[in-house]
């Protein structure tokens, strides 16, 4: 058993026991969903429909449904994508970088935050193949021998190292969360009244027994995907962006891309773990688990990254300016003062100067504020992507093809549908999967439970 | 061959260790240990070897990396070099930078997939395998030993009541195994 110091605030509040924790978890998966449920995946399930209804649309019609034009060819689509991915960043980074780091109030988050992780991909996804237009060809970005000669796709390209990237980001993570939720499930099976959640719950626990040798490999196992899947979260976002960064657009050409894209995934992963997690654990009765604390520790990530985004973004117009390169000025005066101003300085506006307000400890603490920045910084986040998108290539270097980009409907309504289709999966997620890595949080009881904590024979050594 | 079987239950994990750690000073040997999370420590007592499945992680990792560096060798050197902007592909060598990041990928996606198929195959955890536990409480708040009277030559029936009786335990569980 692990102690640690007194001074700490306990990670588990309240008094509880190994049996407590089960039955906390438990409960919302084995009661009847409350109303709010059925009410929130009905309107989820609306907007997730009318997506697919304008994917189908689009699929049908081509991508010209879309509002590009010929200056501009890449915008919402590859702006939701970016954004899908950097949300999708959050909970790999705390399942396996607070791993490595030992943070043990990953625990009480993890398991959503890698759920919203998986999901958030699922929707990245979405956006490279459907802008393929025809994608039941979607396959012909894997290097299969084919009947078109001793023809490959080009290795060369960083659009294929997305390929790459993204589908081992998104099997790697799905891999690492079901293996811990195998334990889980089997609890679940076992505490099952009904024979067709236990025949259910049966096949998703893969028969696990709890065995000293099968819990020995669990936890090597763990260590050894979290060490795997540390890089790979730097990785991925460093991939995406190369899209941009190996270009040669002013405004995209730039070193500084890979570190200040993946700051920006967790910045805006962990405003999206906030988002949620602030509405579960109260809809859930999870307080005891996921506390201030908890909250505090994940702002403080924000405000982290958050200040290195900022940076970021001051580095980058300093350099255009100071490189001399007439371009490069352009891009960027024509960011903050051109027909785009207004995106650009909501962008500044949520991502450089949100942040800084959680260096004052009760902004912070401060649940209602945090859940108020959390959809702030998501909103900036998006507008970042769209920035650096959209107004990069509205000027070309012919003044006659300069342009602008409008959102048709279908672009409105294939990001909304997105929104709406996460959600699908998370209530679906937050019904029947157990929301909290219970069997990994009772490890840390008797180190960090407040009971404990609190008792006389806590400094004692045994 | 019939067999008997102890299942010694107890309410928690620190309890449990101490109480295995004098059933094996007194020369039991424990089978199974059955707990609802990781006990830590208790493996040496009970002698369970530290899995292997780090090196399998490796060498899957290697086969991952062989993989992708022979075909992206065959695919843009060999069977069809590319030749961009009258740079030619001439060796692996000198275009490999662009060939690192599929290369790391795919790395870590063998390494990942590998060693996490194994792992379930090595603990016959599968869709639809039938759970073992020998109580459903142990994935609840309960720890479980095991212990077979085939495999404890040394000590008799009774005398292993015995030790439990003054040792301690919650609840004790016999059965006979065809």
């Amino acid at each position: 058993m692990q102690k640690e110091a007194a001074i700490r605030e306990p990670l588990i509040l309240g008094h509880k026991t190994y049996h407590d924790v089960t039955e906390d978890v438990c409960r919302p998966i084995e009661d009847k969903a409350p109303k709010m449920w059925y009410i929130l995946f009905g309107i989820a399930l609306v907007i997730g429909l009318y997506g697919v209804g304008s994917i189908l649309y689009l699929l049908g019609t081509g991508i010209g449904v879309w509002g590009l034009n010929k200056t501009i060819g890449w915008a919402w689509d590859i702006t939701n994508f970016v954004w899908w991915v950097g949300i999708g960043h959050a909970g790999t980074l705390i399942s396996a970088v607070l791993l490595l780091f030992r943070q043990k109030w990953r625990m009480a988050i993890n398991r959503s935050a890698e759920a919203m992780t998986i999901f958030a991909v699922f929707m990245a996804g979405t956006f490279p193949l459907i802008h393929m237009g025809r994608l039941w060809v979607g396959y012909w970005v894997m290097p299969i021998p084919n009947q078109f000669g001793s023809l490959w796709v080009n290795f060369n390209s960083p659009l294929l190292w997305d390929v790459f990237a993204i589908s081992t980001y998104l099997s790697v993570s799905l891999v690492f969360w079901y293996i811990g939720l195998i334990p889980d499930f089997a609890t679940i099976r076992d505490r099952a009244k009904k024979p067709l959640a236990r025949k259910m719950y049966g096949i998703l626990s893969f028969g696990w027994s709890g065995r000293a040798k099968h819990w020995n490999r669990f936890e090597l196992v763990s260590l050894v995907l979290a060490g795997l899947a540390t890089p790979l979260v730097f990785s991925v976002h460093s991939i995406v962006s190369f899209d941009f960064a190996t270009s040669v657009i002013p405004g995209w050409h730039t070193t500084i891309f890979p570190p200040y894209f993946v700051a920006g995934a967790v910045f805006s992963g962990f405003a999206m773990v906030q988002t949620l997690l602030l509405i579960m654990r109260k809809a859930m009765g999870l307080e005891a688990y996921i506390h201030t604390k908890h909250v505090e520790y994940m702002n403080i990530v924000i405000m982290v990254t958050g200040s290195i985004v900022g940076t970021a973004y001051i580095t980058e117009l300093f350099i255009s300016w100071y490189s001399g390169v007439e371009y490069e000025s352009y891009a960027f005066i024509n960011r903050a003062t051109g027909p785009y101003w207004w995106a650009y300085w909501s962008m500044m506006t949520c991502n450089v100067i949100s942040p800084q307000l959680m260096w004052i400890r009760s902004l912070r603490r401060s649940l209602l504020f945090t859940f108020f920045i959390s959809i702030v910084v998501n909103i900036g986040m998006w507008f970042e992507r769209y920035v650096i998108i959209v107004t990069s290539i509205h000027r070309d270097y012919i003044p006659a093809a300069w342009s602008m980009h409008f959102p048709s409907h279908i672009d409105i309504a294939v990001y909304i549908g997105t929104i709406g289709l996460f959600f699908v999966f998370f209530l679906l997620f937050a019904r029947y999967f157990p929301v909290l890595a219970l069997n990994e949080v009772k490890t840390i009881l008797k180190g960090s439970g407040q009971s404990y904590k609190e008792s006389p024979d806590y400094h004692k050594h045994h | 061959m019939s067999d008997k079987v102890l299942y010694v239950m107890y309410d928690d994990d620190e309890v449990l260790k101490n109480s295995a750690k004098q059933l094996v000073a007194k020369g039991v040997k424990i089978s199974e240990v059955f707990s609802p999370f990781p006990i830590h420590g208790i493996d040496p007592i009970i002698g369970v070897k530290n899995t292997r499945l780090g090196i399998m992680a490796f060498l899957y990792g290697l086969t991952g990396l062989t993989l992708a560096t022979v075909g992206m060798r065959f695919f843009m050197i060999v069977d069809w070099p590319m030749n961009i902007g009258g740079k030619p592909n001439f060796s692996y060598l000198e275009n490999m930078l662009a060939f690192v990041p599929i290369t790391f990928e795919f790395t870590v996606m063998c390494a990942a997939h590998g060693m996490a198929i194994t792992y379930l195959l090595r603990n016959k955890t599968l869709p639809g395998m039938p759970a073992q536990n020998p109580d459903p409480r142990t994935t609840d708040d309960k720890f479980v030993m095991e212990i077979r009277l085939s495999e404890n030559h040394k000590v008799t029936e009774a005398e292993l009541d015995g030790m439990l009786q003054e040792i301690g335990y919650l609840e004790l569980d016999k059965k006979e195994i065809k």
